[in-house]
């Protein structure tokens, strides 16, 4: 039962991943890509760890929690740039 | 005493550092602890220079019911966003700016709120004012701003002001 | 005591599924820049929320042992939400608002973002 239910949670995420694509590639604001990256991060985030309970091993949790960390570095630099022209004064 | 606050100038983010670092190795042993503490002692002590004063909490028994009451808001608020994302219309919708007026003074009371503020109902804070006397926040839908504030002003800033000031 | 696990398991992994899609739906759906701040940092913290709370669930039943890293991730996630969300917030304010379209500050006369020292952009060029 539980290999539907990852099943489905995959497809969820999967389509969310690529609904936050659509946005990033045809919007026409600034700050709505750079939300859309931030949603495609945490649900990459996601995907990984279901990715590591499919596959039983603990080993995708490191990349998970790395890729918490880049994203949330990544946004504020991107955010950063636009509102400061710089992101390391 | 001077002495021990010069080498441990922040004792409770030490602690927090050593457990955060036991967490991360996910197992225990001597080993972990000892760098984990090594690490939380480095870590406040190098970066000393850019926080000198303590942040002083005077209720610390406040901060449980804080968080209680906050992580039950937090799956509030996302049946709330969710029920107004899929169920009703943008035409319905009436998105809106309020002000709120904060008591609070210290910066990490004001941090807090308005963390918390962006992780509950239908609300995300924008903005702060020039010299940090009022919070700007965006309702997702709010027919009447004026209880949204009032909201916040009793349920959150309320408790913090107990906890923080 | 297993098949009670299993079935937690999958409720949790269904229901973030959902809200991690909602959130993300939301992103697309609703029609001005601010309200589309709502959608992603609470319906998808709840998602990844859920489905972190399962792996944690699922690592009991599988490995009989309390894995920490869920607890970890889940916290960073936490934490760092609505410190993106006010960075993109301030993003949208500068570029798209001017301090007449907002409601007054009060006493300060100007939000933070607007208040922007011309001396302090000569210094950043330089």
């Amino acid at each position: 039962m539980m290999v539907y239910a990852l099943t489905f949670a995959f497809g969820c995420f999967a389509l969310a991943m690529l609904m936050n694509l659509y946005k990033v590639v045809f919007s026409d604001q600034v700050a709505d890509r750079i939300l859309a990256l931030d949603t495609m991060f945490i649900n990459a985030i996601a995907v990984m760890v279901l990715y590591g309970m499919y596959l039983g091993t603990e080993v995708y949790f490191e990349a998970a929690m790395i890729i918490a960390m880049l994203g949330f570095v990544s946004t504020v630099a991107y955010a950063r740039f636009i509102l400061r022209g710089n992101i390391i004064e | 005493m001077t002495f021990l606050r010069r080498l441990l100038p922040h004792p409770y983010l030490t602690l927090l550092l050593t457990v955060t670092w036991l967490m991360l190795v996910n197992g225990w042993s001597l080993n972990s602890l000892v760098f984990g503490f090594l690490l939380g002692w480095l870590i406040p002590f190098v970066t000393r220079a850019y926080w000198p004063q303590q942040p002083r909490v005077r209720a610390p028994l406040k901060i449980i019911e804080y968080i209680l009451v906050v992580f039950y808001d937090i799956v509030v608020a996302n049946i709330e966003v969710a029920r107004i994302v899929l169920f009703k219309s943008n035409a319905n919708r009436t998105p809106a700016w309020v002000t709120i007026p904060l008591d609070l003074r210290t910066p990490e009371a004001i941090t807090v709120l308005a963390g918390t503020i962006t992780m509950t109902p239908g609300t995300v804070s924008a903005d702060v004012s020039a010299e940090g006397h009022a919070l700007l926040v965006h309702c997702l839908d709010a027919p009447n701003p004026e209880a949204v504030r009032d909201d916040i002003k009793t349920r959150y800033e309320a408790r913090l002001k107990e906890i923080f000031e | 005591m297993d098949q009670f696990l299993e079935i937690t398991v999958s409720v949790f992994l269904v229901v973030g599924g959902v809200f991690g899609l909602i959130g993300s739906f939301g992103l697309i759906k609703l029609n001005d820049p601010m309200s589309r701040l709502h959608g992603p940092t609470k319906a998808s913290t709840l998602g990844l929320g859920g489905v972190l709370l399962a792996s944690m669930l699922h690592s009991i039943l599988a490995e009989h042992h309390v894995s920490f890293h869920e607890i970890m991730i889940t916290l960073f996630v936490l934490l760092t939400a609505p410190i993106t969300a006010n960075f993109i917030a301030k993003v949208h304010i500068h570029r798209h608002e001017t301090p007449k379209s907002l409601p007054d500050a009060g006493s300060d006369k100007l939000w933070a973002t607007h208040d922007i020292v011309p001396d302090d952009r000569a210094t950043d060029e330089a």
